[in-house]
């Protein structure tokens, strides 16, 4: 039995929709309800859902970057749902996240150097040289060279650019790593460029994933555990061979038959 | 069997640099009933290619070269008036961001609408239950006719989207990227609906993907193409299951499977260039 590093316990969200003509109306709607998760350390957690299953909703309240409703949220022994303030922000480092379009998620006026840099500079960790030096391991580590630090954005490919968004998280070694698709953006060679890269990585810094995404098939390559949501809940939980073999729920069958391309491959194995 | 489209060393170029080949001499033909898939990654020139055979390239592209034939005839040296009346009519066009392509302003059954009458002279009662009865052909219900494009869901939209394109019944479709920006349900369902049609119509289809689980769901014979050129051709089985290119053996590499089986290898383009 592995350790958990960060649980979650009865999180609820709920949004206020616009409804009825002009937006006079609201709506209430249950982005998460009662959902309770545990990543085990140095693990990976797939949570998989199609869009409006609350599955990003549950990523950004994993790392208070929106506060829930209702519920808590453990690691190592903190409820981050209590705590604020300093507090919350030297755990930060910690707890960093990947996010899915990497057009949108680097700050065009900065330099990749200052992007990755600026954890470092927030959190204090070391003087200028050592934190230059530190940028400089990571962004070789993850593929990219020295000249690339004073590069913009922009002149990078959408491949790079996800390998900027990996060196801004890693580079303040945190435990606990939440991807929200990393990949989803990305040509099929791209990606598995990128699933390599993290999975090295993971394995280098002892890191724990909580991995997002819709696509089953990539799921089924990074993950140790796997969460169904659909609307909001968890549909249903457990080991990744498990839950492909021998899927319980009715909704997570319907999931699993419609990957596309099933059943040329079930007809050529057989 | 009839050829419905044969393209023949069609070669595409910026106008401002000729030199640049982002389609270079890509020749394949289509037939009646059957689905060709062409796949490749972002750049590739598989969205040009489908542009191509509609004319709808932009202008700061020009077709160098090649010939385009549509059921026996020359349709390259056209002008625009007369590709509008094949265009919409005799082929079909599916793009792939169904948010984006349909007017939010018109409701969806005026947008079905509008080629039925501009193609078929349909009017009146005669083209309120044609539209209907398209509706009902995509799994809509005809009562929805009324709504406009934000009142839809995205698989909603991208059945509207079918419904427009096969509204005068053509003899060729060409679907760029249909499903990319859909669940994996809604996918399933809208290439189960699109083979259903391909088949009942007997139509031609053209489709333009970058997933091979897609490509080995509908196609029957399958394109692969590489910085603008075909690198590969064949049958479904051939390509998926005997790739013969080192390309199609490296980018297949890289697909994962759903079982989890497959040890996934990323491109290495060094050793592509040199051989």
């Amino acid at each position: 039995m592995s350790e958990i590093i960060l649980s979650a316990n009865g999180l609820t969200k709920t949004y206020k929709q616009r409804t009825g003509r002009f937006g006079f109306g609201t709506k209430l709607v249950k982005a998460l309800d009662d959902v309770s998760i545990e990543l085990k350390t140095g693990k990976t957690l797939a949570v998989v859902g199609e869009s409006g299953s609350g599955k990003s909703t549950l990523a950004r309240c994993l790392l208070q970057l929106l506060p829930a409703d209702r519920g808590e949220v453990f690691f190592q022994g903190n409820n981050l749902a209590n705590i604020s303030g300093q507090a919350l922000r030297d755990l930060r480092r910690y707890l960093q996240m990947v996010f899915q379009d990497p057009f949108a998620s680097l700050n065009p006026r900065m330099k990749v150097g200052e992007i990755v840099g600026e954890g470092l500079l927030i959190h204090r960790l070391g003087n200028a040289e050592e934190r230059r030096g530190k940028v400089l391991r990571m962004l070789e580590r993850v593929g990219l060279s020295t000249a690339d630090m004073d590069k913009y954005p922009h002149e990078f490919s959408g491949g790079q650019r996800q390998r900027v968004g990996i060196a801004r998280a890693l580079v303040l070694e945190p435990k606990v790593v939440v991807c929200d698709e990393p990949v989803s953006a990305l040509d099929v060679s791209i990606q598995a460029q990128i699933l390599l890269l993290l999975k090295e990585l993971q394995q280098e810094m002892e890191l724990s994933y909580v991995f997002i995404s819709h696509d089953l098939r990539v799921v089924r390559h990074v993950a140790d555990d796997v969460v169904v949501m659909h609307q909001g809940r968890i549909v249903e939980q457990g080991g990744v061979e498990a839950l492909y073999s021998t899927p319980r729920e009715e909704y997570t069958q319907n999931l699993l038959k419609a990957i596309p391309g099933r059943a040329k491959q079930h007809s050529l194995v057989t | 069997m009839s050829e419905l489209l044969s393209v023949q060393g069609l070669t595409v170029t910026p106008a401002n640099n000729p030199g640049k080949k982002l389609v270079n001499n890509v020749s394949f033909t289509l037939q009646s009933g059957k689905t060709t898939c062409i796949v490749g990654e972002s750049g590739s020139g598989k969205s040009l290619t489908a542009l191509s055979v509609m004319g709808l390239l932009a202008t700061s592209l020009n077709r160098t070269s090649g010939s385009i034939q549509f059921q026996g005839n020359e349709i390259t040296h056209l002008s625009n008036d007369a590709l509008s009346r094949i265009r919409g009519k005799q082929i079909g066009m599916i793009f792939q961001e169904p948010m984006t392509s349909l007017n939010p302003v018109l409701t969806v059954g005026f947008q079905i609408g509008e080629s039925l009458t501009v193609h078929l002279g349909l009017k009146g009662d005669a083209l309120k239950a044609k539209i209907a009865a398209l509706l009902e052909q995509v799994g809509i219900p005809p009562e929805r006719a009324n709504a406009y494009p934000d009142e839809l869901s995205g698989g909603q939209r991208q059945r509207v989207m079918i419904a427009m394109s096969i509204a005068c019944e053509p003899k060729m479709l060409i679907a760029d990227e249909p499903t990319t920006a859909l669940d994996v349900t809604v996918q399933a369902q809208i290439l189960a609906l699109l083979d259903e049609l391909k088949t009942r119509m007997n139509m031609g289809m053209l489709f333009i993907t970058h997933d091979f689980g897609v490509v080995a769901d509908i196609a029957d014979d399958v394109l692969v193409m590489f910085r603008g050129e075909v690198v590969e051709a064949g049958s479904v089985d051939e390509v998926l299951f005997k790739p013969q290119h080192p390309y199609t053996k490296a980018l297949l590499d890289c697909v994962p499977d759903a079982e989890g089986k497959k040890q996934l290898k990323p491109i290495d383009y060094s050793w592509l260039e040199a051989a």
